[in-house]
């Protein structure tokens, strides 16, 4: 009997082919915003994650506190100890130190005179160790315009845009002016070795890049670091770890009477990302549900409309002794069939398509002014939901729409039907 | 019921609603039929032809009276009981044909047998007798789009007729056909009866189906005005 159907559901292209179609192409859709809105969102997480909060950060209560300014002179004093015991308490986070900077950067002429000048911001990372994994999570390699990484303590590495402004190139020499963190005046050469351009507005209007041995020596922060950065080991953050992490690290290290006692933040509570994430959360919930829903009115009326068109057939099948739940059974298992193969085929689409956008969008003419941390390029990112979610309004409205359009046939007196259904 | 009778209605009032009042669509009719008869319900529209037949193909039920078909009362008649009865014994040829348009003139004439869970084998003679009794054998892989309107009533009555039904109830069966496709396909039926003894029950007012009838029963207002066997 089961064959008997669903030949007659593959010969009918309106009842098959079509129904699929309009499955498939909701279904697709469905995957491509899931994947499209986790990768624009999820992105600009991970990038505020790797170039400025980790997953979770350690820093000097009085440092957090005045974070903007860039305090150094409120830096973890004896990283290095403070380091050891957090890699043997939670050995399987990967921390790095890091120091944010800003300073002026001096470009000399031929005679040492000065050529161009420009306010720059910085970050002093581990590049030299080789284990620190942070030219990979800076993703330094790929964002090289000019030059190389650095190969020693003092070369840096300017932002491409930086660079042409001061109109320096690769092995020109360049002075940095700051101060140290005991508030004293430094002025210390560094040697330009590349640029790098990283797609994102605020990185790149005066980004500097250097190992964090020169900036220490630089800054006198010997034995002391602003940051020690927390990631989780498979790299994707976790919010509810996080908080549980930075809660325990917390009771153990704090001291409310020591301003430079550590505290972890995790990122969530850094950079106002609370409400980011939150909406985040909201946002992608919010589209995909509007869109499940959306798409299952579709397909609802689909089914709706595909029952309408076999009132006759239907009349039929009840004048020659079929029994309305046999009828309805039926109709549910066509749904499924259908809501199965145009869910497999949209999300075969939706996939594809979204593969095809994680190259990305390039919106970085719009940030040019922007001091958002966030990437220039949007690109969709292909997550395992991606793989079912599509089968939600694929596969349930279809067979929700199917049951709920034969609950008319499978409620009415078989008389009144048998006049609708103009037999 | 006598042994012969396969329809008994007695007393049967059929009413509906309409605006706040009812219409009464049958006033009292009692009648029976027996088996392997060629009978016919005649009179002019909305004088309760169609409604009779469905209320005896158990597609409707009594407002008061009781219907009695093939041993089954509408009394204690629930939905399954009555798909059982429509299942079972009774086969229907509709004005439109009814087939389904997407199966072949043998999956139109083998779908009651599916339903009836007939072994493959039987099914398979079942089917090919039932299309070669009105003539068919030769269009049994075309759909119903390339047949024409006699050939596609000729298959409704190949499915109708396919279970050896004991009652067979036509509504109108020749209302959409010329009249020597009229005349084949009552012949087809009337051979039928006359071979496998299957009652044939007509609700119709066309005069090319009336001259075939053995019995005219006529309505009119939804009573019996006359009930008279042809010889």
């Amino acid at each position: 009997m089961l064959s008997f159907y669903l030949k007659g559901l593959l010969r009918d292209r309106s009842r098959s082919l079509m129904p699929i179609i309009v499955v498939a192409i909701g279904v697709a859709l469905v995957v491509l915003i899931q994947c499209w809105i986790t990768g624009v969102l999820g992105d600009m997480i991970d990038f505020n994650a790797n170039f400025s909060t980790g997953h979770v950060k350690i820093m000097s209560r009085t440092y957090y506190e005045n974070i903007d300014q860039l305090p150094n002179d409120l830096a973890l004093l004896e990283s290095d100890e403070l380091l050891g015991k957090i890699k043997d308490q939670y050995p399987g986070m990967m921390w790095v130190e890091r120091i944010q900077f800003g300073g002026l950067v001096d470009a000399p002429d031929e005679n040492g005179e000065t050529k161009e000048q420009g306010p720059g911001g910085g970050m002093a990372v581990d590049l030299l160790s080789g284990k620190s994994g942070e030219a990979e999570r800076l993703n330094l390699e790929r964002s090289l315009v000019r030059g190389a990484l650095p190969a020693g303590s003092f070369e840096i590495l300017l932002s491409d845009d930086f660079a042409r402004k001061l109109d320096v190139q690769v092995g020109d020499p360049v002075t940095l002016i700051g101060s140290t963190m005991f508030g004293a005046m430094s002025i210390t050469n560094f040697t330009v070795c590349g640029t790098v351009r990283f797609g994102s507005a605020v990185l790149d209007r005066g980004g500097i890049i250097a190992d964090i041995s020169g900036i220490r020596s630089a800054f006198d922060m010997t034995g002391a670091t602003g940051e020690i950065l927390g990631f989780f080991p498979d790299g994707y953050y976790d919010d509810e770890a996080a908080g549980k992490l930075s809660s325990e690290f917390n009771e153990t290290y704090s001291d409310p009477q020591d301003e430079y006692a550590p505290v972890m933040v995790p990122l969530r509570e850094q950079n106002n990302l609370t409400g980011y994430l939150d909406l985040v959360g909201y946002m992608k919930s919010f589209i995909i549900i509007i869109f499940v829903i959306a798409m299952s009115i579709v397909l609802w009326n689909s089914g709706l409309l595909g029952g309408l068109r076999r009132y006759g057939e239907m009349g039929l099948r009840l004048a020659i002794g079929e029994e309305k739940p046999h009828i309805y059974r039926s109709l549910i298992t066509e749904a499924v069939f259908i809501g199965l193969a145009g869910s497999v085929a949209g999300t075969a689409i939706g996939l594809l398509f979204s593969y095809w956008m994680t190259k990305g969008i390039d919106i970085s003419g719009m940030l040019s002014n922007s001091t958002m941390m966030m990437q220039g390029v949007m690109k969709a990112e292909i997550v395992p939901a991606a793989y079912y979610i599509g089968f939600i309004p694929g596969v349930l409205a279809t067979v929700l729409g199917t049951a709920l359009a034969g609950i008319g046939i499978y409620k009415r007196q078989t008389a009144q039907l048998f006049k609708e259904l103009q037999v | 019921m006598e042994n012969n009778t396969i329809i008994k209605i007695e007393n049967l009032v059929k009413q509906f609603p309409v605006g706040g009042g009812t219409f009464t669509a049958l006033n009292g009719i009692s009648l029976s039929f027996g088996k392997g008869e060629f009978s016919g319900i005649v009179g002019p529209s909305g004088s309760g032809k169609t409604t009779l037949l469905n209320i005896i193909g158990s597609l409707d039920s009594p407002t008061k009276g009781e219907v009695t078909v093939m041993g089954t009362g509408s009394g204690g008649m629930n939905a399954k009981t009555a798909s059982q009865l429509r299942k079972n014994h009774i086969g229907f040829i509709f004005q439109t044909y009814n087939l389904m348009s997407v199966y072949t003139v043998y999956e139109n004439v083998e779908f009651p047998l599916l339903l009836l869970k007939m072994p493959a084998s039987e099914r398979r003679k079942a089917v090919l007798d039932a299309i070669e009794w009105v003539g068919l054998t030769d269009k049994i892989k075309s759909r119903p789009p390339q047949l024409s309107g006699g050939e596609s009533q000729r298959v409704a009555i190949a499915r109708a007729m396919v279970k050896r039904p004991g009652l067979v109830l036509a509504d109108e069966p020749t209302a959409n056909l010329d009249a020597a496709n009229s005349h084949h396909i009552l012949q087809t039926m009337e051979t039928l009866n006359k071979e496998l003894k299957t009652t044939f029950l007509f609700a119709t007012h066309d005069d090319k189906v009336i001259r075939y009838l053995k019995r005219i029963v006529t309505l009119a207002d939804g009573k019996v005005v006359s009930d008279e066997s042809v010889k």
